[in-house]
């Protein structure tokens, strides 16, 4: 299993499709673990660290996942590689930039990524398409007592589950939606979202993670306590207020779009089709932007000749890489899949390409 | 009461600025607030959260006369400076060493609360297993008994009873 063959196509829990697909997006929930007997990272020398590496990494690679997992050295990854890791939301920048010997295991489905030696010894976690973060709780539950069959963690009964960041502390778990909310930001209302968020403790980060500027109108939201409240009480408070509150809100904001600025609605829409459909070099951002608005119209029901499932996919093609200030120049999945490191209007060029040519399948001739 | 600007949507936004010694008041919708930029900033990175809760800490240390400040733990070495520096713990022993510093901080970071409730390693010894289900169990009678649903509370009670034999 080579990193090409699943930076070809895109990942099958962020396809668009899922429950509540138009504005939950996908679903993740991590596990952050530790050994009981070792040190925590920060206070391991590369000998220990290799040793935990070797230890988990036997472990996780046998589990049974009803998938083929593959292993990735990540200290010993290319650079190119490693971008491609963050932008496919494998791993994290701490992980893929960090010091030390560590890894990744990743299921080939890619629902699945054990993070070995991030923050925390062990960071797994579990990701599907749309709204279906109790799924994942099953599923993350049985890998988590799959593995603990195998090792013990270190747990203290007052605390929990002990993390090297007292944040994590307790049950460790970080369950995480991605929200598209482009007619909150048309309609200048994102701050109703903020403020909601905050009210209800959770935190907000762009579509790279903590520090990355939100893209796309695409919005993370992830709770913040761990400790003091059980897994399944968060998981509940996601489906069961926190979720449906913000899809009210979003699509209170499309209501009104479309009875009081269906003109603007309409014009956004079709420029962002007609640019997609015709520019000759196109930047990430630019295309993160259109693609956000002809991911809104196909989801109002606008007939564009799209799918979601193939915005979705020219998204992960074609977007901004992991890297907030290189967000112009940046995307891996398209370096790595013609083979070699582009220049940035080589770049901008191919995703022109690369976008015409898909949206313009009934007309060969205009791409 | 109605927005000052636009006079339109009700007024949700109510900022007071105090300038040489002048007070004013505003009172505007959200609408309003984001056309004039007044935004309140809802989102704190989890790295400025701990700096901020850390940078609090040692009044709150000379207050309970905590020795902490200079102790290293004795299986990792680490001290609470170097805590302060890195934003993580050096082994899980530090929870225990470093407890009175910590303990605020955790209290702050996570709605209060200071106790576990939730998943237990299937391997926990048994004694353990049980201490850990009454904490848990007492936990949700204290939210039982603050939502006023007193006969979950009295189940509850049942419970604690129960695993306390």
């Amino acid at each position: 299993m080579k990193l090409t063959d699943i930076s070809n196509d895109i990942n099958e829990w962020f396809d668009g499709s899922g429950p509540l697909a138009d504005i939950v997006i996908s679903s993740r929930i991590r596990l952050a673990r530790n050994l009981a007997g070792y040190k925590f990272l920060s206070r391991c020398s590369d000998t220990e660290k290799s040793e935990i590496l070797d230890k988990l990494r036997d472990i996780m690679m046998s589990l049974d996942l009803g998938d083929k997992v593959f292993y990735v050295s990540v200290d010993q990854a290319p650079t190119l590689n490693k971008h491609f890791l963050v932008e496919r939301h494998l791993i994290s920048r701490h992980h893929a930039f960090g010091k030390g010997p560590r890894g990744v295991v990743i299921a080939e489905h890619e629902f699945f990524t054990a993070m070995i030696n991030e923050e925390d010894h062990l960071r797994i976690q579990v990701l599907k398409a749309g709204c279906q973060i109790s799924q994942c709780a099953q599923q993350i539950n049985r890998i988590d007592d799959m593995i603990e069959k195998k090792v013990d963690f270190a747990f203290n009964p007052r605390y929990g589950y002990l993390t090297a960041c007292p944040t994590n502390v307790g049950t460790g778990i970080r369950v995480s939606v991605m929200l598209h909310l482009p007619a909150l930001k048309i309609t200048g209302q994102i701050e109703k979202f903020f403020n909601a968020a905050k009210d209800m403790n959770l935190a907000v980060r762009g579509l790279f993670g903590e520090g990355t500027e939100a893209a796309s109108d695409l919005y993370q939201l992830s709770n913040q306590a761990t400790l003091g409240v059980s897994e399944s009480d968060i998981v509940s408070r996601f489906e069961k207020t926190i979720i449906p509150e913000i899809i009210e809100y979003e699509n209170a904001a499309r209501s009104q779009l479309l009875s009081k600025q269906s003109d603007v609605l309409d014009d956004k829409i079709s420029r962002a089709m007609a640019l997609l459909q015709n520019a000759r070099l196109i930047s990430s951002q630019e295309a993160l932007f259109l693609l956000s608005h002809l991911r809104l119209g196909i989801n109002m029901h606008q007939r564009m000749g799209a799918s979601t499932p193939a915005i979705e996919k020219l998204r992960t093609l074609c977007g901004a890489g992991d890297d907030p200030n290189k967000a112009s120049v940046l995307s891996i999945a398209l370096q790595l899949n013609y083979g070699k490191p582009l220049d940035p209007t080589h770049r901008d060029a191919l995703r022109a390409q690369i976008i015409r040519s898909a949206l313009n399948q009934d007309d060969p001739q205009k791409s | 009461m109605q927005c000052q600007i636009c006079n339109k949507n009700d007024a949700t936004i109510h900022l007071t600025e105090i300038a040489d010694g002048v007070r004013t008041e505003m009172h505007i919708c959200e609408q309003c607030a984001v056309e004039q930029d007044i935004a309140v900033k809802s989102h704190i990175p989890i790295n400025e959260l701990l700096s901020n809760l850390l940078a609090v800490q040692p009044s709150d240390d000379e207050l309970s006369g905590s020795s902490e400040q200079n102790l290293a733990c004795p299986s990792c070495g680490f001290t609470l400076a170097q805590f302060r520096k890195e934003g993580v713990l050096g082994c899980p022993g530090d929870y225990e060493v470093f407890e009175k510093t910590l303990l605020s901080l955790i209290e702050k970071a996570h709605n209060g609360k200071t106790a576990h409730c939730g998943k237990i390693p299937l391997k926990t010894p048994r004694d353990t297993k049980k201490q850990m289900e009454l904490l848990s169990l007492r936990q949700q009678l204290e939210a039982a008994v603050q939502s006023e649903d007193y006969e979950l509370a009295a189940e509850l009670r049942d419970k604690i009873k129960q695993n306390e034999q």
